[in-house]
């Protein structure tokens, strides 16, 4: 197992700051989750090389301070299928002091992201210095990337739907899941989730809404959410349905502690 | 072919035989491909199973059995999408639950009240063996899921012996420590910890409460070759002992031995370990202060005996252990082998401060003497035996590899897949 090291986004390897093209990174429409591929997957937490996602935030220990990375800071947002990435680049200057990582199946669209960072810190000098994107299958791997309790949000904008009934245990929100979601999130921490497929958000919600580790955010908070609004407005994925004039379907939770009756 | 994706393919099927004591050291079982045997320790007497009032019997391999802590109660399930759970004084069956996938691993809760078992995809499902009011048993409730290992194999289920936790490994290099809640129907949804650290498949599970420390320990077995200690409380890897290196198991560049069972005493001061290669047991020591596992002594036995599963009791009077396989080269023979080997002798007086050598028993020694090596075994003849087993070793190293490495396609079938693929040709 090596170190996820050639998956971060690196600064100054001779990129221009012109953003990429997306043409250049097409991909399939779809990526099966469920079959195997070849990328690094990291032991455990401890095992990914975070520093090298974000330089800026892990800069090397002072020599009169000594333990310069004992206060290393920890990813808080974590945008699950992250697409083309267009929720973290909305997300990044709401949050400047926030580490935030995208998790991403398919090799070219996490190439693309990796590129459309890399191009948005060089053209805005300090900027976007606190996104990142790793490719790993989330439904597999997200224990060997947060501890317990260290996300405060997670996002899972537009997935794959998944029609087929026998498919559903490939959708990346289900009661199985939704246990492994609550171990990496804070008690406290929201879970937002949005998709243009009627029957999709109808699952979602009722997955979150049986899950006894999550709670409905009550409207009047999702109103002073400053994140609500990109839910729909900030990626790929919803621009085009917003563009198409489609119907769009929320569900937003938050990670409770458990009380047993 | 697209419904195959995910799960896993059962590329051979040879699987071990396994064994299971009672924890008052009752009686003893074995299974063998769809066979289960049991002896009656206490009754010095076969046993015939009453299976007829329980629904059909095992028709295909069984991959796991167990009993329950006070030994009340004993379940077998497997390939044949079966779980069958026994009364233990009567050896009749309660109950048989039908499932929809093969079966991968089986536990009972440390009250006797649930039985849980691991399907092919990696889900836990969970069914009561509860009463109703009137005091009958429920019989057909039906089992409910209650977690999950996303797509993966889970390859041992264990539930701490304080009965707060269940602990579940899987192929992915996963032990998953989740709480077991007080209404279980409703699912156990939350997790205590990840024990993250193995580097291939892990294959058994074991834990150990020594009575002077707060909190009990897990410890884990795997294809990487080594047994971890683990703080499975907070998810923290203890200490690794590199068995097939420290047990000087591997010769020259050989590939490293996969751990294939563990088995310990309730308070960890008996650590038995097999591997796919060695023919004996390997006793480990852990110092539970220090955090530290080392080699105590590695057992050797009969060139050809590897053995492919181990119990302790609870009075840990004897190590059992078997080796088999579910499918046997021909030896025009319709009867499937095994081989146990007994040991006994672990000096547990602590004012010893030399034990004894464990020692194999003869078959003469054996507790149940040849009658219950003929019923566990299916035959007295050693010699005959020899060469089947020789066999049986060979195959299994291929299973074993097989079943728990993951599939690997070549380039050409991954494009062909890919052009195959439905999800494709649904391009929104
Ligand atoms: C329909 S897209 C939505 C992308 C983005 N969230 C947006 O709103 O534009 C779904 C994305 O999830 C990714 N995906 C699907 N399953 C995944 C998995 N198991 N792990 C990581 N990413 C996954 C897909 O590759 C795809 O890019």
């Amino acid at each position: 197992m090596s170190k996820d090291n050639n998956s971060g986004a690196h600064p100054g390897n001779g990129q221009s700051g012109r953003l990429p093209r997306k043409r250049f990174y097409r991909a399939r429409a779809h990526s099966n989750p469920l079959s195997d591929s070849h990328f690094p997957i990291p032991l455990s937490p401890a095992d990914v090389d975070y520093a090298h996602h974000f330089p800026h935030f892990f800069a090397p220990a002072e020599p009169d301070r000594g333990n310069g990375m004992a206060l290393s800071p920890k990813v808080r947002f974590a945008d699950v299928g992250c697409g083309f990435g267009g929720l973290l680049v909305g997300l990044s200057p709401l949050f400047p002091d926030t580490l935030m990582i995208g998790m991403e199946l398919r090799d070219k669209v996490t190439e693309y992201v990796k590129d459309r960072i890399l191009a948005l810190r060089d053209s805005n000098p300090g900027k976007y210095e606190n996104i990142s994107v790793v490719r790993t299958n989330s439904m597999k791997y997200i224990p060997n990337y947060f501890e317990k309790g260290q996300l405060s949000k997670m996002f899972f904008l537009f997935p794959d739907p998944h029609f087929k009934e026998k498919n559903h245990r490939r959708r990346v929100i289900s009661p199985q899941l939704l246990d492994e979601y609550a171990y990496v999130m804070e008690i406290g921490g929201v879970i937002y989730t949005i998709t243009d497929v009627e029957e999709l958000g109808d699952w979602m919600r009722s997955c979150l809404e049986e899950h006894p580790l999550f709670e409905a955010v009550s409207e009047e908070e999702l109103e002073t959410d400053p994140v609500v609004k990109l839910l729909s407005s900030a990626t790929e994925e919803g621009q085009k349905v917003a563009r198409n004039g489609g119907q769009t379907f929320k569900a937003v939770y938050r990670r409770v502690a458990l009380h047993e009756e | 072919m697209e419904e195959d994706e995910g799960e896993t393919v059962s590329v051979s099927e040879v699987a071990p035989a396994l064994i299971a004591v009672h924890p008052l050291e009752n009686s003893v079982a074995v299974a063998v491909g769809s066979e289960l045997r049991v002896f009656d320790l206490k009754g010095d007497c076969p046993v015939s199973m009453l299976a007829d009032s329980g629904g059909p019997s095992h028709s295909d391999t069984i991959r796991d059995i167990t009993f329950c802590p006070n030994g009340s109660l004993f379940a077998s399930a497997g390939d044949d999408k079966l779980v069958k759970i026994w009364r233990t004084d009567t050896w009749s069956c309660v109950r048989t639950v039908f499932t929809e996938k093969r079966v991968s691993a089986v536990a009972i809760s440390c009250d006797g009240l649930y039985v849980t078992f691991a399907d092919k995809f990696g889900l836990v499902w969970l069914v009561s063996l509860g009463e109703d009011v009137e005091g009958h048993a429920l019989v057909d409730n039906k089992p409910v899921p209650i977690l999950g290992h996303y797509c993966s194999i889970i390859t041992s289920m264990k539930f701490s012996p304080d009965g707060r936790f269940i602990a579940t490994a899987d192929r992915d290099f996963k032990i998953r420590i989740t709480l077991f809640p007080k209404r279980p129907l409703k699912g156990a949804h939350e997790i205590q910890s990840f024990c993250l650290g193995h580097t291939d498949y892990v294959s058994c599970l074991a834990f150990a409460y020594p009575s002077d420390q707060i909190q009990g320990f897990l410890l884990s077995g795997s294809g990487d070759s080594t047994v971890r200690l683990w703080n499975f409380i907070d998810g923290i890897l203890l200490d690794t002992c590199e068995i097939g290196a420290k047990a000087g198991l591997i010769k020259s560049e050989e590939s490293k031995p996969a751990v294939t069972d563990i088995c310990t005493s309730q308070d960890g001061s008996l650590i038995a370990v097999t591997t796919q290669s060695l023919n004996g047991v390997i006793l480990l020591n852990c110092d539970f202060s220090a955090k530290s596992l080392s080699v105590a002594q590695v057992i050797t036995m009969e060139k050809s005996y590897i053995p492919t599963s181990l119990a302790l009791s609870s009075s840990t009077e004897c190590l059992w252990t078997v080796m088999g396989a579910s499918k046997q080269p021909s030896s025009g023979n319709a009867q499937l082998l095994t081989c146990l080997r007994i040991m006994s002798g672990f000096g547990k007086d602590s004012s010893d401060a030399h034990p004894h050598d464990p020692v194999v028993l003869q078959d003469n020694e054996v507790p149940g003497g040849e009658k219950l090596l003929l019923k566990l075994q299916g035959s007295l003849d050693v010699a005959e035996k020899e060469e089947v087993l020789r066999a049986a070793a060979a195959a299994l190293r291929v299973s074993m590899h097989n079943m728990l490495i993951k599939k690997q396609y070549s380039v050409e079938k991954r494009e062909a897949r890919k052009s195959s693929r439905n999800d494709k040709k649904l391009k929104k």
